[in-house]
């Protein structure tokens, strides 16, 4: 269970260049299940995202998971709630270039302080499951822009967290491609992990996958359609 | 294999590699160079001898320690008449000492 | 064990990321370990040569008395044996007769010694094994010399001295006297200067300050004098020693003020990556760490132990021909193998400690800003 109080954010407060992205945001979302925030550019998505994902600290406002606040937590405990609790999936993917696919996954897991083979095993296993068990030695940059995808998935899942982050994750992939993302979104879904999406994708929240979609314009929350 | 073993197996080895070079080698080749101290402290005594053969290029340079204070290029060690070996060595301890 | 492992993995990380720009990183190895392979080469030649210097001298003669004369060293009358052998504490005092001898033909300069108990006659020579490499040709064993009256002499060569003493005797030319007052025209009852053996060597003071007492224009030299010569041979202040020194500082400076300053726009990416993934501001320091140290370690072994196998093994190669400078002749040796562990320790202080902090410091400022940036990268 996530929660968020009033939580608005404030990009550089106190000069002429402040702009607030999050107005006083009221949100609370059930443990398990899809929530995709639509919105159009500049909305205050990815904002929301990374305040979410304990990445920026909001202005004013508390968020609680689980009934624990996790605002105002200092940086190594907000690190470790970070690692612990989210995965993320970047618009861009962000994977880090001349390694290869396997290494790619396995960073997350690095600072954990788990043994390495059972870090790698569990990669090894993630990769499989995302289908591309035959891309593991090679380097990133020369995937394709699903594998890429495929990859970032599986690092988000190194470290098997509750809540799984993704900002704009069909950017970048054709219809079929988007497809088989929500193919896979289903199943970590099922897995019973919490999904946040970010996204102006009509054939994402258009999806049976998505348990729910909130609306934002202008940093506020415009509009929460039910549960279909 | 793990790149950390690797390295960790590289530096390892530079390790034993460099114990070795320090602490056993030495003593292992001791009685060699006892052998050639001994032969040439033999010469030196036979011959009476005074300086090493290492720059036999001047006069004052071949035999360091026998140069007077008026032979050049020793009054300042970075003196470079005599390149390199003048700017070698040090003027010799009998002349910075009591120079007159 | 947690701890062990997260370093491991740090370090794994960091040397795949070095390893990716291979050209790149190996091309700075290379200059960094040349770096410590110079100094230390420096350090490992000038000790072992000092150490040599000092065992090998320890037989030199206690004292020599040397004639000066309007600022230049003149030749010693024997006539001032007896005078200085009745200085009480004095054991004996031997003439030396000795000098130089320039070689034309291949520019090279070599020693002369008289010896009265000459073995081999008044045509024969005992010669360095110096002598033989660069005296040029050498026929039928015998050496070509140009007497003071500008008349030729020839000299067989009867014995060489072995190679083992070559770091004394490479240059020694040793003949009977009469061949070398012949060949010199040193007259007969002058040398060129006096070896003194004393009772006791304590005295050697109190006898020097007599002889010069005695002979007018005495110049004695202690032996205690002599190896304090060599013990400031090569001290660091002297000219080499600073230009090599003061290069090598400059090129280390220069390659870790880029390193340092050259955090490219990619990296920081990928340390914004790192945070957005759940890396630490420690973790990153950490890796960073490994980095500078993998990086400085594998310079510093293999530069160290380069510079042994240069000095060592093979007399240190790349000395010779600065050793040399104008001089045809140089010795051949072997320096005994002895490590002085400090200075290897302080050589490791100023090199891997400073790189390793080099590394971490840029790193810092961006280590500690707010992660969400990454989500906007692309
Ligand atoms: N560091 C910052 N300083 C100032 N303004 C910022 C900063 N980061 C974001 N903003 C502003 O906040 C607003 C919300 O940005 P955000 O990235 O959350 O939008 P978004 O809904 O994700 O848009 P898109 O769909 O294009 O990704 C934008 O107007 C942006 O210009
Ligand atoms: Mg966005």
């Amino acid at each position: 269970m996530i929660e968020l109080s009033q939580v608005s954010k404030v990009f550089n407060p106190g000069r002429h260049n402040a702009f607030t992205a999050l107005h006083g945001i009221d949100l609370s979302i059930k443990t398990g299940g899809v929530t995709v925030f639509k919105g159009p550019s500049g909305s205050g998505k990815t904002t929301l995202l990374s305040v979410i994902g304990c990445m920026a600290r909001p202005t004013t406002g508390r968020i609680f998971l689980d009934g624990t606040e996790i605002t105002g937590l200092p940086e190594r405990f907000a690190t470790l709630t970070r690692r612990q609790t989210f995965g993320f999936i970047f618009q861009n993917y962000n994977l880090i270039r001349g390694l290869t696919v396997l290494e790619n996954t396995m960073i997350p897991a690095y600072p954990t302080g788990r043994n390495y083979q059972e870090i790698r095993q569990r990669a090894l296993e993630l990769l499989e499951k995302l289908k591309i068990e035959s891309k593991v030695p090679m380097k990133v940059e020369h995937l394709s822009g699903g594998e890429q995808q495929r990859t970032a998935i599986a690092r988000a899942l190194i470290n098997d967290p509750a809540v799984v982050i993704a900002d704009e994750p069909t950017a970048h992939l054709d219809t079929e491609l988007s497809m088989e993302l929500l193919e896979i979104v289903n199943d970590l879904k099922n897995e019973g992990k919490t999904i946040l999406v970010a996204s102006h994708d009509p054939l994402i929240f258009e999806s049976t996958a998505v348990d729910r979609v909130v609306s934002l314009r202008d940093g506020k929350m415009i509009d929460q359609e039910t549960p279909r | 294999m793990r790149r950390s073993s690797i390295y960790l197996g590289f530096s390892l080895s530079c390790l034993v590699a460099l114990g070795f070079l320090c602490f056993i080698y030495p003593h292992l080749s001791a009685e060699q160079y006892d052998r050639v101290l001994a032969e040439q402290k033999r010469v030196v005594r036979d011959l009476q001898l005074t300086d090493l053969c290492l720059f036999s290029e001047a006069r004052y340079t071949r035999n360091l320690s026998q140069a007077d204070w008026h032979a050049p290029f020793q009054d300042n060690p970075m003196a470079f008449d005599t390149f390199p070996s003048g700017s070698l060595v040090r003027p010799t301890v009998l002349l910075a000492d009591d120079t007159p | 064990m947690k701890w062990l492992d997260r370093q491991r993995c740090l370090m794994d990380f960091t040397l795949s990321c070095v390893w990716r720009r291979k050209g790149k990183n190996l091309g700075f190895l290379l200059v960094y370990t040349l770096i410590i392979f110079v100094v230390c080469s420096v350090i490992f030649f000038s000790n072992a040569l000092r150490r040599q210097a000092d065992a090998v001298l320890h037989d030199a003669p206690e004292m020599i008395v040397q004639k000066m004369m309007a600022g230049r060293q003149e030749l010693m009358p024997l006539a001032h044996q007896e005078d200085i052998a009745s200085i009480r504490g004095v054991r004996s005092v031997e003439p030396r007769v000795w000098g130089y001898y320039f070689h034309p033909a291949t520019q090279t300069n070599y020693t002369l010694i008289g010896r009265k108990d000459f073995r081999h006659g008044d045509d024969a020579v005992e010669v360095g094994q110096g002598v033989l490499r660069t005296w040029g040709a050498v026929q039928e064993d015998k050496l070509y010399f140009r007497m003071v009256d500008g008349k030729a002499l020839d000299l067989k060569i009867a014995a060489t001295f072995s190679a083992a003493t070559d770091l004394v005797s490479a240059d020694l030319i040793m003949m009977s006297q009469a061949t070398f007052r012949r060949l010199t025209g040193m007259p007969d009852q002058f040398a060129t200067d006096f070896s003194v053996r004393v009772r006791n060597p304590q005295e050697c003071t109190t006898i020097a300050e007599k002889i010069t007492g005695i002979v007018p224009g005495a110049r004695p030299i202690l032996r205690e004098e002599i190896v304090r010569t060599y013990s400031a041979l090569f001290n660091w202040r002297s000219g080499y020693m600073i230009v090599i020194l003061s290069a090598a500082i400059l090129a280390f400076c220069i390659s870790a003020w880029d390193k340092a300053t050259g955090l490219s726009a990619e990296e920081k990416a990928e340390i914004g990556i790192l945070k957005g993934v759940g890396w630490g501001t420690s973790d990153i320091l950490g890796m960073k760490f490994w980095e500078g140290m993998t990086v400085s370690l594998a310079a510093f072994f293999a530069g160290v132990i380069g510079a042994y196998i240069h000095v060592f093994f093979f007399s240190a190669p790349f000395f010779e021909h600065a050793l040399k400078g104008w001089s045809i002749l140089y010795p051949s040796f072997r320096l005994r193998p002895e490590v002085n562990l400090f200075e290897l320790a302080v050589l490791f202080f100023l090199t891997v400690v400073p790189y390793t902090f080099i590394t971490i410091i840029p790193i810092w400022r961006v280590s500690v800003t707010d992660p969400d940036l990454v989500m906007r990268q692309g």
